[in-house]
């Protein structure tokens, strides 16, 4: 059991990761990735959101929908509606309890909701029939891949302002060449787990 | 008439989704590894975005502004639902090698931003008309970098040989989705600075 945990960490992060594998938080990713604070914050807020979406939407789908048979066309539907509920609670509950850290997040939290990553990350765990304690460890993991990616961009990023790039690669094409050599690199990890 | 054309060329060349906004990029780098993805995706989003500009067009007097986003999503979940299922009923090979990223239109930012943006605050006609160029601009995107991919990394355009040795295997992986937008964006800065 927790090995099989472990290798769900493990691709989730490395080998699988959502940003260079499936492409998925794309977005923030080229909008967010500009400095290392934003970029840190946008990795706890999403990682958050991330490992609560899976653990609701797992009970809803699973609890609910598939019991009355209406997972074939509702589910969609609900995923996105438990996403957006989600982000305006998460909003709520931060800036209640801790106003320092909401002031931290700022616009990036509700932004979180847009994030194709999230609703991936809920279609994958029905694709890949995890259980429960598995997928919320999918999306705990999944929310660290995309901080670690983010992360190692933005500090790619911060360099490459006093690089003298080409005038026609200026901007977001020198980003997502970028972002494929960093790709690149992560497929070295390809051999970990089989 | 006019307006009609100013939409066209602002879909297909000017405000491009694809190379001059970068939105709508998870479909963009995850499905074109081979032209007949693209095009299916392509089209699929055109079908939901034309779809979803007609509803919240004629609904824009009546949804309330506070919570017109999640009326937004929940309408182009419904479509998006529909393209779904009826690619797993007719075209079941496409509908598996597309997997989630068919049920990920519903987040792709182009469609929500053009509701946001043109469908809730226009006449149905034109939102219509958007939603089509729009749609259209996307596909032409997809395909080309689709094509690129595929000739580069397979050796073949819609799955017709063109050559088997010499594959740049790199371009079918992730990595190759990256360097080839990348690649083509600039083509498209170095286009625009270009007086013609």
């Amino acid at each position: 059991m927790v090995k099989e945990l472990f290798y769900i960490f493990l691709s989730a992060v490395l080998v699988n990761n959502f940003v260079l594998t499936y492409f998925l938080g794309i977005c923030p990713f080229l909008g967010v990735s500009n400095k290392i604070e934003s970029a840190l914050g946008m990795g706890f807020a999403t990682t958050f959101v991330m490992t609560f979406a899976s653990t609701i939407s797992w009970l809803i789908y699973y609890l609910f929908l598939e019991k009355f048979g209406l997972s074939a066309f509702l589910g969609y539907s609900v995923f996105i509606l438990v996403i957006a509920s989600l982000v305006q609670l998460v909003e709520m509950f931060i800036r209640k309890y801790s106003p320092g850290l909401y002031h931290a997040l700022g616009i990036y939290l509700p932004l979180i909701t847009t994030n194709c990553a999230i609703l991936g990350l809920c279609l994958f765990m029905i694709i890949r029939n995890y259980g429960f304690i598995e997928s919320i460890v999918f999306g705990f993991s999944s929310g660290i891949g995309f901080s670690l990616v983010l992360l190692i961009m933005a500090g790619i990023r911060e360099h490459l302002d006093t690089c003298e790039v080409p005038q026609v690669f200026r901007g977001a094409s020198i980003t997502l060449i970028t972002a494929g050599i960093l790709a690149l690199a992560f497929m070295g990890f390809g051999g970990i787990i089989k | 008439m006019n307006r009609i054309k100013k939409l066209l060329i602002e879909g297909l060349w000017k405000n491009h989704p694809v190379f001059r906004q970068l939105i709508g990029m998870c479909p963009t780098l995850a499905v074109t590894t081979s032209a007949i993805n693209g095009l299916s995706m392509g089209l699929s989003v055109i079908f939901v975005l034309t779809c979803a500009s007609f509803i919240v067009s004629s609904l824009r007097k009546i949804i309330p502004p506070q919570v017109r986003i999640a009326v937004f999503t929940i309408i182009i979940a419904t479509f998006v639902t529909l393209v779904d299922l009826f690619l797993k009923a007719y075209f079941p090979e496409i509908s598996k090698s597309l997997g989630p990223y068919v049920p990920l239109i519903i987040v792709n930012c182009i469609i929500l931003g053009r509701m946001e943006a043109f469908a809730s605050r226009n006449p149905v006609i034109y939102s219509v008309l958007d939603g089509l160029f729009m749609g259209t601009g996307f596909t032409w995107g997809l395909v080309i970098l689709a094509s690129i991919r595929e000739i580069l990394g397979g050796g073949t355009i819609f799955g017709i040989n063109l050559y088997q040795n010499g594959k740049i295997l790199v371009m079918i992986l992730p990595a190759g989705a990256f360097f080839a937008l990348g690649f083509l964006v600039a083509l498209m800065n170095l286009l625009e600075k270009r007086k013609w």
